[in-house]
């Protein structure tokens, strides 16, 4: 089974973990000046890359807690984790 | 019983279905995607409506992705109207397609069960089999003591984790050959002129305005009079080469089979409470399938808990297989939508076509959406079955909410 570095607890299987999609999509600044076109947006379009895709994770069997990877979408591997306050980190 | 080679009885193939051609400079309607969505909507182009400059261009071989790794499942048992619709419409065609296609695609309308496991279950099934009924769809809700009569390896003793409480049941429902689907899809669309192309990936589009002039290939650049996307798990791939949006996420679905067994297992039987969708294919194989790994992925490979998962649902409502032993698993890249509801029609730009979002059902739509796909591009408007998949019901919010509803398996 795959091993993800979770970012608190080290090393763990992938089965502790939950998936949380797409990272860095922030909340509307004004909700209320949204188009029915951008609501739409927000609620139902993410990324759906072929490489490499930063994106949310949750320890859930674990620490609980959630942090953000940068992983590929082909090979699964996890390239990078961080925490979700940080900047996706930049890569070559 | 007397002893018998597997696959002793499937039908022999000629050596060649169809041509092999190099692409020609320009077409009237380029298909993206040579798996079966593609493959009916070119036989459909030509035999309903007489387009036969087309070409349906594959990156790989002909039917080699999901086309080649689904689990064969056909039904129209969906609970809203609009997917009855397009599922029931598909349902009739593949009841004639084995005369149309003039190939033999072994399609047994064995019946599936749908099995309920819990109060809520059983509500939402009945819920299920009445719409269906409004719809004219074969439906009805059964007791414990019928399904055994139907499957009598299903458990149906009380004291598991899920008992059985019922079951749906559509007789009409079944499983065919996917790879004799395909090959049958494709030696018409081939005898009727179109061409097939394989190893040509599409690289890029070449526009004008708000319409789309061309395809960039590895086998060179392809103008386009029209172009229709079935490009399955790799739609967001060509839409993002187009700057268009599409609420898709790429996720694997795997499934798997069992060595050959001697037939015991004379229907098809899901299960979306304890996770697993069982058949047995012609050969003997038992094929089993589950819900999708859960997070995105373009691998043709999956996480093996979940197969341990898979396995550990089979055996419980199957006891009687838990010594067979796996044979081979696989991954297919399967394109989920919000809505569990399919995208089909417009786009921004006015000569695309889109058709995506199948998640893990496209197979059994297969003839379905080529007709009405085809329809869709031959006459530059929705086909009425497909009108109310559009990619605007995100903005509008008229979404086709099939999850759970309608035995959608994720």
């Amino acid at each position: 089974m795959q091993l993800i570095p979770c970012p608190w607890c080290g090393p763990r299987e992938e089965a502790e973990f939950h998936y949380g999609g797409q990272a860095h999509v922030p909340y509307p600044d004004d909700p209320a000046a949204l188009s029915d076109e951008e609501w739409a947006h927000y609620v139902f379009f993410r990324d759906n890359t072929k490489g490499r895709f930063a994106e949310r994770w949750n320890h859930n069997a674990g620490c609980r807690r959630w942090f953000n990877a940068v992983r590929d979408t082909t090979t699964y591997r996890f390239e990078s984790v961080y925490r979700l306050d940080h900047p996706k980190p930049v890569t070559p | 019983m007397s002893p018998r080679t597997p696959g002793a009885d499937l039908p022999e193939h000629p050596d060649a279905l169809w041509r092999n051609p190099e692409p020609k400079r320009s077409y009237d309607v380029v298909i993206v995607g040579g798996g079966g969505h593609g493959l009916a909507t070119a036989h459909y182009l030509a035999k309903n409506h007489g387009i036969t400059n087309v070409a349906v261009l594959e990156k790989g071989w002909l039917a080699g992705g999901n086309m080649a790794r689904n689990t064969t499942i056909i039904r129209s048992n969906y609970l809203w109207d609009e997917s009855s619709g397009i599922y029931e419409h598909a349902l009739k065609l593949w009841e004639g397609l084995e005369e149309d296609l003039g190939y033999p695609i072994l399609f047994s309308q064995r019946g599936v069960l749908n099995l309920a496991h819990t109060l809520q279950d059983v509500r939402d099934s009945v819920r299920r089999v009445e719409a269906n009924k409004l719809n004219g769809v074969d439906a009805e809700w059964l007791e414990p003591d019928e399904v055994r009569k139907i499957c009598p390896v299903v458990n149906t003793s009380t004291d598991i984790r899920y008992p059985v409480l019922g079951a749906t049941y559509q007789p009409r429902a079944g499983i065919a050959k996917h790879d004799y689907v395909a090959w049958g899809f494709a030696r018409r669309a081939s005898e009727a002129g179109i061409d097939l192309i394989q190893d040509c990936e599409v690289t890029g589009f070449t526009t004008e305005g708000d319409r789309v002039t061309g395809v960039r290939t590895t086998r060179g650049d392809i103008a386009a009079g029209r172009v229709a996307l079935c490009a399955a798990g790799h739609t967001s791939v060509l839409t993002d080469m187009l700057g268009i949006r599409v609420p898709v996420q790429s996720h694997p679905l795997q499934a798997l089979v069992s060595e050959l067994l001697e037939p015991v297992h004379p229907t098809v039987v899901m299960s979306n409470a304890v996770h697993v969708y069982v058949s047995q294919a012609h050969k003997g194989e038992l094929v089993m399938g589950a819900g999708v790994d859960s997070y995105n992925g373009y691998g043709q490979r999956g996480a093996f808990h979940i197969i341990e998962r898979q396995m550990a649902a089979a055996v419980e409502l199957f006891p009687v297989f838990a010594r067979a032993h796996l044979l081979r698993t696989w991954g297919g890249i399967v394109d989920v939508s919000p809505d569990a509801s399919p995208i089909v029609g417009r786009t921004p730009y006015e000569n695309v076509y889109l058709n995506c979002g199948w998640g893990t059902g496209g197979f059994k739509a297969t003839p379905g959406i080529g007709w009405a796909l085809a329809h869709t591009v031959a006459n530059d408007e929705p086909h009425p079955l497909v009108a109310p998949f559009t990619l605007d019901r995100f903005v509008t919010g008229a979404l086709v909410d099939e999850h759970g509803a309608a035995a959608v398996a994720h």
